[in-house]
């Protein structure tokens, strides 16, 4: 699904370790990520808490933490709810050393999962699933006699 | 309609693909599109009521046809919102590069 994922980089002229302290550390995250403040208990299955004045405080999971190249979290985009497949995207920061630096690879991904309800979801579904079985027999038909229908 | 719910009805590749024929050949009947796609009427037809429903395309009835045309509007909205997205990722990468270089060696 290349339509529903945000990917972003940079390179940082700092080494990998200081980098990823910068990214796993709370009050380092918050500096550049959530200004009014995290908590972070970076294990998988940890808890995070993101707060913006403006906003409210936003809850997260974290799934993944392997240093010093990769800490993935699962973030709620409602405020004050777990995060869970429907009200959130999941992040996945990844750090490579690139010569004396790192570069910073981002891939924020689940948006087309969003607010869509059950019913919604399963008709999705259905429809999908009809549609590949479709395409499937027609891609038979199609190798055993040359037509698609 | 929501973003999520146009994501989701432009990701699966052959409502991607009805898309694109709608929008480069202008507007066409199910059965036209079926022929230039290698599934099934009836499997176009649930597509477009999925494209339908998500404000995708829009319906017409001419004599005894009806006619599906594309409406990049909603497709573009959704696309706005995901710039939008990556273009905060860029400010917070660029604040975690400001914060990593300009402090290298102050501890």
């Amino acid at each position: 699904m290349d339509r529903d994922v945000v990917q972003r980089e940079i390179f940082i002229d700092a080494p990998i370790e200081r980098v990823w302290m910068l990214i796993t550390e709370p009050e380092h995250f918050a500096a550049w990520y959530a200004s009014g403040g995290a908590e972070i208990d970076a294990r998988p299955g940890g808890a995070m808490r993101m707060r913006w004045d403006e906003h409210g405080e936003f809850l997260a999971v974290v799934e993944v933490v392997e240093p010093p190249h990769r800490f993935a979290f699962r973030f709620a985009r409602e405020p004050d709810r777990a995060p869970r497949p429907g009200n959130s995207t999941r992040v996945a920061l990844t750090l490579e050393a690139e010569g004396t630096g790192t570069r910073v690879v981002v891939v924020e991904t689940g948006f087309a999962d969003l607010d869509i309800s059950p019913a919604e979801r399963a008709a999705y579904a259905d429809v999908e699933a009809q549609g590949w079985s479709a395409g499937l027999a027609a891609l038979r038909q199609y190798a055993v006699d040359g037509t698609g229908r | 309609m929501t973003h999520a719910a146009v994501l989701a009805a432009v990701s699966e590749p052959m409502r991607w693909r009805i898309l694109e024929l709608l929008s480069d050949g202008g507007d066409a009947t199910a059965s036209a599109l079926a022929g230039q796609l290698p599934v099934s009427r009836q499997a176009v037809m649930k597509h477009l009521a999925v494209l339908d429903r998500t404000g995708l395309v829009s319906r017409r009835r001419f004599g005894n046809e009806i006619r599906y045309s594309a409406h990049p509007e909603r497709l573009a909205a959704t696309a706005t919102w995901m710039e939008a997205a990556a273009r905060a990722w860029d400010q917070r990468l660029v604040a975690l590069k400001r914060m990593a270089e300009g402090r290298a060696g102050a501890e």
